[in-house]
């Protein structure tokens, strides 16, 4: 891997007329040192990269056709949410092993909720919220407070949630949802304006985000020259953004000339977003990091760690909720088998994502790169029909590839 | 007397940029007591772990003879098959594992894999019958105290056919009690013939148990005393122990103009702090300090003397178990039951172990200097990363931190740098009393006198500052006053002008007599 990206490092970066005073060699050593610092990232978006090139080849351009990208969002979304909320559990220094069964009891409770008893649905989306965040709640509460280890009580709930979900169906498989909770799970954005073959909203959407990002880009360059530390050399510079533009075009392309972007990908979107800023800049997401990368240091800074701790689990329960009504609702059906072993889909996604056994590391960003990894390989494997059971070999060898790589990188560095 | 049963001829021992022993020669007779005394960092541990193998044959130099022969151990296992056991002051006991089970950890009466419960239990019996213990053998070791996990220890040590026991402070985790009977077990072995090693500083415990005692100072040898003989009194050992000038430098102090303030910046009263596992010990007992503003007072005390534990119970409690006493900021009551409360009155501590209490080593400078005052960089909730990197950056220039920027992981920082984080950290929080535990440990010359002038400015500033240390010329040379603790109480207290490192080594090592 690592011998992959020197080598090819040096291709995109045009050599000479940078107007910086960086050399050739200058140059070269800054991208270096850049991919080394972020090695798990880098690493993991190339990986993703040649996964995606790798089964485009192999399904002869299947993995790429608009309608297939579109169910592979709609197939991974659930598993994203979660690793979002995962990554934070994993930060903090803990673990989560109920979000499968809480995913199943939440989806069951919206389908009692709106089936059985016609409650509307946007009044059960917010009771189904808080149902999570109670459960998430109650387990942060024996965790933080009561001193008891994650992986015990979430082990505890993965049980009783997934009981509580087979008290509620009664065994039985409970649907059909109302039209709007089903859109939360299938649904596009609707279709509006001249007939131009694509989807019009999702092209304007493409556009915001990609002025959006370029926007975001550049004002951090400039305020990195402010403070005269190393930015990018303006062509590199450039080459970034435009990277950024076209990959985000490409996929705007993919759903706008099939349905158009899925109910889901919009939410997943605020989240990745949301998520990224408050574990970057906000107070609590400082005091995530701090907690899980050295706890006596954190609590003796004054640091409420319980708080946090409890906070944690409390977002988690309710990511877990959101996922759960996504699943359901894409399935138009409550099931109690429903959100099976997503708990170790998600921390598998956060793990090849960079996170640490240790706590104290990871990205929002890594954990959707994790869980995209795993969502492709899936899809791939299903295009290609190899049988669930290699498809579980696979997938428990990249994680361990991943993480194996992880490890001989960092003890090469020698950190 | 007999002849010498080991020999260690000047050894030295380097580690990466440290020096531990130059040159250290020990002679210990058969069938005597030896003690060996000196300040924390002398040397004594090292020099154990020289003889027990740990650091293998090779790894120093020097020749070490045990029983006439030169000895290369390579490791623990080879020391011990010679007869040599140490006992390290963390007893390596494991504490769900029956009292017989971990006699022989590692040692099993077995055959072809399999325990013999039968001759176990017996020998067992045997053993702690010699060392004088009364429970079964079967008993868990997390069951009993202290005190009796102690004696296991030495019951291992004779399963394996000690010949020379090395004990590293025996008695510092003892109550007065267990430690008389400890003593008494030393003696009693003496009478059986095996040679043994104590590592102390308690004077009076040396005084009973030992035969001759060898003075260690700054990883030399400065000499071997005949404990019985007249002239050897505590003072003369002190002597010995301490006998450095002050050749370390210290900036000029700045003394602080301004108002001083009718009540002292910061009083403890009458606080007293109970072991958090053991409880019927007391760790602080009874202690009363305070400390004015732009006023450097000193806690001196040696290894166990609870001067950490005070800091840390002070400071929101993060020690032990609270019992008794009351906290006073400019002559008001306070409450200091967590870490934000003690923050938010003004009061900061500054840990002895930076890297497990101290700093998020896979985090940055930046973000380890804000941490304990988020709030001061952002606003709403939103962290200012603006404003966070120009007060980090301010730092690392003011604070002379050696690092390119202040993205820099302060795992990578040397121990200096560190240190100047975790102070920035702290300052950073605007306190107005701030409690620094072992501010130089481990850190070299140049970086602790740019420590030194920041405590000096910080104090000429009118904060109040409390310092501890186990460097006597450094409280000498920085302190305005100093007390002394031994054993969780408060044995002294000094101004600048009258304490000498005599006194101070007197008042250190001052315990209650040793009960019989």
């Amino acid at each position: 891997m690592s011998t992959d990206v020197t080598a090819k490092t040096p291709a995109p970066a045009p050599p000479g007329k940078s107007g910086g005073s960086a050399t050739d060699g200058g140059l070269l050593q800054l991208v270096l040192n850049g991919l080394r610092r972020n090695m798990r990232q880098y690493g993991m978006l190339i990986a993703l990269g040649l996964i995606v090139a790798l089964f485009a080849v192999w399904t002869d351009g299947d993995l790429l056709l608009p309608r297939n990208v579109s169910n592979l969002v709609l197939q991974n979304s659930y598993i994203l949410i979660l690793a979002i909320g995962m990554m934070l559990v994993i930060i903090a220094g803990h673990i989560d092993l109920s979000v499968g069964s809480l995913t199943a009891f939440v989806g069951a409770f919206a389908a009692v909720l709106t089936v059985q008893h016609d409650v509307p649905w946007p009044v059960a989306v917010v009771l189904c919220l808080l149902m999570g965040a109670v459960a998430g709640a109650v387990q942060g509460f024996f965790i933080a407070y009561g001193g008891i280890p994650s992986f015990i009580v979430t082990l505890a709930g993965m049980l009783i949630f997934r009981g509580l979900t087979e008290i509620l169906l009664e065994g039985q498989t409970l649907g059909p949802f109302p039209d709007g909770l089903q859109k939360m799970g299938n649904g596009f954005l609707p279709a509006t304006g001249p007939d131009t073959n694509y989807h019009n909203l999702t092209l304007l959407l493409g556009l915001a985000l990609i002025v959006f990002a370029v926007l975001q880009e550049v004002r951090d360059r400039k305020r990195q020259q402010e403070f005269s530390l190393d930015v990018l050399p303006r062509n590199i510079f450039l080459l970034k953004l435009v990277s950024i533009s076209a990959a985000i075009l490409v996929v705007t392309m993919l759903l706008a000339s099939y349905k158009g972007a899925p109910i889901i990908l919009l939410i997943l979107g605020v989240l990745v977003v949301g998520y990224g800023y408050v574990m970057r800049n906000a107070v609590f997401g400082r005091h995530i990091y701090a907690i899980g990368g050295n706890l006596p240091a954190a609590k003796l800074s004054g640091v409420r760690d319980k708080k946090v701790t409890f906070l944690v689990f409390v977002n988690m329960g309710a990511l877990a909720a959101l996922a759960g009504m996504a699943i359901a609702a894409r399935l138009n059906a409550a099931s109690p088998k429903a959100g099976l072993n997503y708990e170790l889909e998600a921390i598998a996604s956060a793990f090849i994502g960079g996170a640490s056994m240790s706590g104290g590391v990871g990205t929002v960003l890594g954990a959707i790169i994790g869980g995209l990894v795993l969502g492709v390989l899936n899809n791939g494997m299903n295009l290609l029909s190899v049988g669930s059971d290699w498809q579980q070999v696979i997938k428990g060898l990249a994680l361990l590839a991943a993480v194996g790589f992880d490890v001989w990188n960092k003890r090469k560095v020698g950190s | 007397m007999a002849g010498p049963v080991l020999e260690m001829r000047s050894i030295i021992k380097t580690f990466p940029g440290v020096k531990a022993l130059s040159d250290v020669t020990l002679t210990v007779r058969q069938g005597e007591v030896h003690a060996i005394c000196g300040e924390n960092g002398a040397g004594k541990s090292t020099l154990m772990k020289v003889l027990s193998g740990v650091h293998p044959h090779g790894s120093y130099e020097g020749d070490i003879l045990f029983e006439g022969e030169i000895s290369t151990f390579k490791d623990i296992r080879a020391s011990e098959q010679h007869g040599i056991v140490i006992i390290h002051q963390e007893l390596a006991l494991v504490p769900y594992l029956s009292i017989a089970e971990n006699i022989f950890l590692g040692n099993e009466h077995a055959t072809r894999g399999l325990i013999n419960w039968n001759e176990t239990l017996r020998h067992a019996s045997e053993l702690l019958r010699r060392v004088g213990l009364n429970d079964h053998p079967e008993t868990r070791v997390t069951d009993i105290g202290v005190g009796k996990q102690q004696l296991v220890e030495i019951a291992k040590a004779l399963s394996k056919k000690v010949k020379l026991l090395i004990l590293d402070e025996p008695t510092a985790a003892l109550n007065d009690e267990d430690s008389g009977k400890l003593l008494d077990l030393i003696l009693e072995l003496k009478n059986q013939g095996i040679t043994s090693i104590i590592i102390s500083h308690k004077l009076n415990e040396i005084r009973k148990v030992a035969d001759s005692v060898t003075i260690l100072r700054d990883g030399q040898s400065i000499e071997t005393l005949d404990v019985k003989a007249a002239e050897t009194t505590e003072d003369r050992i002190i002597s010995g122990m301490v006998g450095r000038d002050l050749d370390h430098r210290f900036p000029e102090r700045t003394p602080y103009e301004g108002d001083v303030g009718a009540a002292p910046a910061l009083e403890v009263r009458n606080w007293t702090v109970l072991h958090p596992i053991d409880q019927q010990r007391k760790v602080v007992d009874d202690v009363s300090i305070n400390v004015k503003r732009g006023e450097i007072v000193g806690i001196a005390g040696l290894m166990g003397a609870g001067r950490t534990e005070l800091a840390m119970s002070v400071f929101g409690r993060t020690y032990g178990r609270y019992t008794s006493g009351t906290v006073l900021r400019d002559g008001k009551e306070i409450r200091t039951k967590s870490v934000p409360e003690a923050v938010g009155h003004g009061i900061a501590y500054v840990t002895e172990d930076r890297k497990h209490y101290g700093l998020n080593l896979i985090d940055t400078i930046n973000r380890n200097i804000s941490l304990s005052a988020l709030g001061k960089v952002s606003k709403r909730g939103v962290v200012d990363e603006h404003e966070e990197r120009k007060v980090s950056e301010g730092f690392r220039k003011s604070m002379n931190i050696k690092a390119p920027t202040v993205f820099e992981p302060v795992g990578k920082l040397s121990g200096g740098n560190q240190q100047k984080v975790v102070l920035s950290k702290w300052i950073f929080a605007g306190p107005e009393v701030l409690i620094l535990d072992e501010p130089t440990r481990g850190i070299d010359v140049g970086a602790k006198f740019e420590i030194y002038t920041v405590i000096d400015k910080l104090a000429a500033e009118g904060k109040a500052v409390v310092f501890i240390s186990s460097e006597l010329p450094e409280l000498l040379g920085m302190c305005d006053r100093i007390y002394t603790m031994a054993a969780g109480r408060l044995t002294g207290e000094v101004p600048r002008a009258e304490a000498t490192q005599e006194a101070l080594m007197r008042q250190m090592t001052k315990d209650k007599e040793v009960s019989r």
